[in-house]
């Protein structure tokens, strides 16, 4: 076996071994969260995912940047098929493996091309949106230097990874003329061949470096990108995918009603029920009304969390935000996001009862974020990933409310009122049907 | 004017009656001023066709919406088994609302605590009432005028619910305006989510003051709605903006009832 396979073998094996741990991390820090049965309907699901994730649908509600996404998109789908002949060859200490599918090569290689041409030029459009344009929901509070710099990294990445795939077409084409005895000719080359002109005087050593150099920059960056993944908001291109097939199915509308309180709740119209029995023992730990932190959410809240690529659709569509207001909902799954990675790693360290006196609510969501919520569904609405910023939202004021009894004045207020008299008003329950008699 | 005809389900019951649908008002329909004219324009209009409904009357009590939102399940729940109970006493079948927050969570939250019914928000229920032939409008004093429909969150986003309500302002041969915000990407009037009862949080503008600036800035003659907080909203934002005597809010009840002149 040839050093260099040995090289690529190995280099294969940490990444692949590193990405594996880290994906570990991640489905370990998801598994945190509470239970919640999420296998029904498994047609409608695959359906869903079919629609949302692979088709994008929610996408091209905005034309432009859906149009430029679904490029990338499909770009990365397809060109992992050329990586897939390139792991091969790496493998086995070939070149261009797939060659001997003639004309259908000549036809990928084409497509590849192509689309690495407009892959680039739909990372340079999204790179000056961000930095030149500076449309204004890549901003705002949440948007700090780190999520800034990481969508920029994302593109950099991907622009420096298909620069180097045409690159090395280009290099392989210009060998290939010169006739050099391992570059047989394969491919048309459409897009790369214009690279060519800048070859030309090249001597063939020179040309096998520039090759081979690109084949080597391009796989490692794709073996770095791999494992820069799981630090990254671009982890959605993974987890899209089960987030929508296990997305809420019921009408946007349709809060959960807390099984917790449920039972409580029965027991009290249950004219049967003896006032003076003991308590069951409850069964395990006692489950906290709503939520003070990561822990006490769904576990597809917190993959919603991991979910999120920081787009700002939600934000950009948020009544309060618009308003000036201090919610973000793109901050709340970002801060869920940081809040589990904390924890995350707190276990990692200290095991699993670890502690560290903080919480997702008030360490990073305020109460003020939380109160300004109308609770509009725009945001649910706007995700392209179905995430559900609007459960987290809730189940935290629950916590508030139920656990703090935190509720603004005016609250406890309509509170009050619906206790005695049956309306957020102060009016006589016994005065419902005046309006019959009125003008 | 006639009196209005609208029998409780005790008396229903009292006199071996059961009616093919029950009102549910909503605490707004009930006591606020504004809204209490969208519920006697639905009633009139049910009047008007014979629908045999009764109301709960002094039995309705709040489905526990606002505080579901706000964060107090306890009290929700406690809401909702108290009308779960009192509705299946009755044996309601068939429940429609001029409120899309108690059309949601009577529709959508009340199933899992025991409470099963087919619940409609009045847009569906008079789109059916036409559709069956009971119901004729006409245009009469809307014909050509220029009306927007704003979606109610919690009718459009959160129930999907988009045309019946648009298909009510074409039978009054008026021209449909929509504003850039619509349907599932409409603005919340910033009522929802017990916003309603207590002061905004701090920002730079109202919620309503934006959706009202939205509505006004395609000129019509009338902004529908088919929320009595919606109503409220969009009724101060017009205000607000001095467009009193130019734009009228209406919800799709009334538009119907005063197209028929009842």
């Amino acid at each position: 076996m040839e050093i260099s396979s040995i090289i690529f073998i190995i280099l294969l094996i940490v990444a692949g071994g590193l990405f594996a741990k880290n994906l570990n991390t991640i489905i370990r820090n998801i598994k945190l969260g509470r239970d919640l049965d999420r296998n029904d309907r498994k047609n409608e699901r695959f359906s869903l995912m079919a629609r949302v994730a692979l088709g994008q649908s929610k996408m091209v509600v905005r034309p432009f940047a859906g149009f430029l996404h679904i490029i990338v998109y499909v770009g990365f789908i397809i060109i992992n098929i050329e990586v897939l002949e390139i792991v091969l060859d790496g493998i086995l200490g070939t070149h261009r493996l797939f060659a001997f599918m003639g004309g259908f090569y000549h036809f990928l290689i084409a497509t590849f091309e192509g689309l690495a041409l407009l892959v680039l030029v739909a990372c340079v459009i999204f790179l000056v949106r961000r930095n030149v344009l500076r449309i204004k929901r890549f901003f705002g509070k949440e948007m700090t230097t780190w999520p800034k710099t990481d969508a920029n990294l994302i593109l950099i990445t991907e622009i420096l990874l298909m620069s180097a795939f045409l690159i090395m077409n280009a290099a392989d084409a210009q060998l290939q003329v010169l006739g050099s005895e391992y570059y047989t000719n394969v491919g048309s080359f459409p897009i790369s061949r214009q690279l060519m002109g800048a070859f030309a005087g090249m001597s063939e050593s020179s040309l096998i470096v520039l090759e081979r150099g690109a084949w080597w920059f391009h796989i490692i960056g794709i073996f770095a990108f791999l494992n820069y993944l799981p630090y990254s908001k671009h982890f959605h291109i993974l987890l899209a995918f089960p987030n929508v097939f296990y997305a809420k199915l019921t009408p946007k509308g349709q809060l959960d009603n807390l099984a917790s309180v449920k039972k409580e709740v029965e027991m009290m119209f249950d004219p049967s029920a003896d006032p003076y029995a003991v308590p069951a023992e409850p069964e395990g730990e006692p489950q906290r009304f709503g939520a003070k932190d990561v822990t006490d959410l769904t576990w597809k809240q917190l993959m919603d969390a991991y979910t999120c690529t920081e787009c700002g659709r939600c934000t950009d569509v948020c009544p309060a935000n618009i308003t000036g207001k201090a919610l973000s909902p793109r901050k709340i799954m970002m801060d869920t996001r940081d809040r589990l990675e904390e924890v995350g790693k707190g276990i990692d360290k200290n095991g699993k009862g670890f502690n560290d006196n903080k919480s997702l609510l008030r360490d990073y969501i305020s109460e003020e974020e939380l109160l300004a919520c109308t609770s509009c569904n725009a945001c649910v609405q706007a995700c392209p990933v179905n995430i559900d910023q609007l459960s987290i939202i809730v189940d935290l004021r629950r916590f508030l409310i139920m656990e703090e009894s935190k509720a603004p004045a005016e609250w406890t207020g309509i509170f009050t009122n619906i206790e005695n008299n049956g309306a957020p008003w102060q009016f006589a329950q016994a005065d419902r049907l005046n309006w019959k008699n009125e003008q | 004017m006639s009196e209005l005809k609208v029998p409780t389900m005790a008396e229903m019951m009292a006199s071996g009656q059961q009616p093919d649908v029950l009102f549910w008002v909503g605490c707004a329909g009930s006591f606020d001023d504004r809204a209490k004219k969208i519920t006697r324009a639905f009633v009139k209009i049910l009047n008007n066709v014979g629908v045999n409904f009764a109301v709960l009357g002094t039995e309705e009590s709040c489905t526990g919406d606002p505080a579901k939102r706000a964060g107090n399940e306890f009290l929700f729940q406690m809401q909702a088994m108290g009308n779960i109970q009192v509705l299946n006493a009755y044996e309601v079948k068939s429940i429609v609302t001029t409120c899309p927050h108690c059309f949601n969570t009577l529709k959508n939250e009340y199933p899992e605590l025991g409470g099963n019914y087919e619940v409609k928000h009045h847009s569906q229920f008079l789109q059916e009432l036409i559709n069956q032939g009971k119901l004729t409008v006409e245009g009469g004093v809307f014909k050509g005028k220029k009306i927007t429909f704003h979606d109610p969150c919690y009718l459009g986003r959160a129930n999907d619910v988009y045309e019946a309500p648009r298909n009510l302002i074409e039978k009054l041969d008026a021209e449909l305006v929509e504003m850039k915000r619509c349907k599932s990407s409409g603005l919340c009037c910033g009522a929802g989510g017990a916003q309603m009862f207590k002061e905004a949080e701090k920002g730079n503008k109202e919620v309503n003051i934006e959706r009202t600036e939205e509505a006004l800035e395609i000129q019509p003659n009338i902004i529908a709605t088919g929320c009595p907080f919606c109503m409220t909203m969009m009724t101060d934002g017009v205000k607000l903006k001095e467009k009193s005597t130019e734009v009228q809010v209406f919800d799709l009840a009334e538009l119907i009832a005063q197209a028929k002149d009842l």
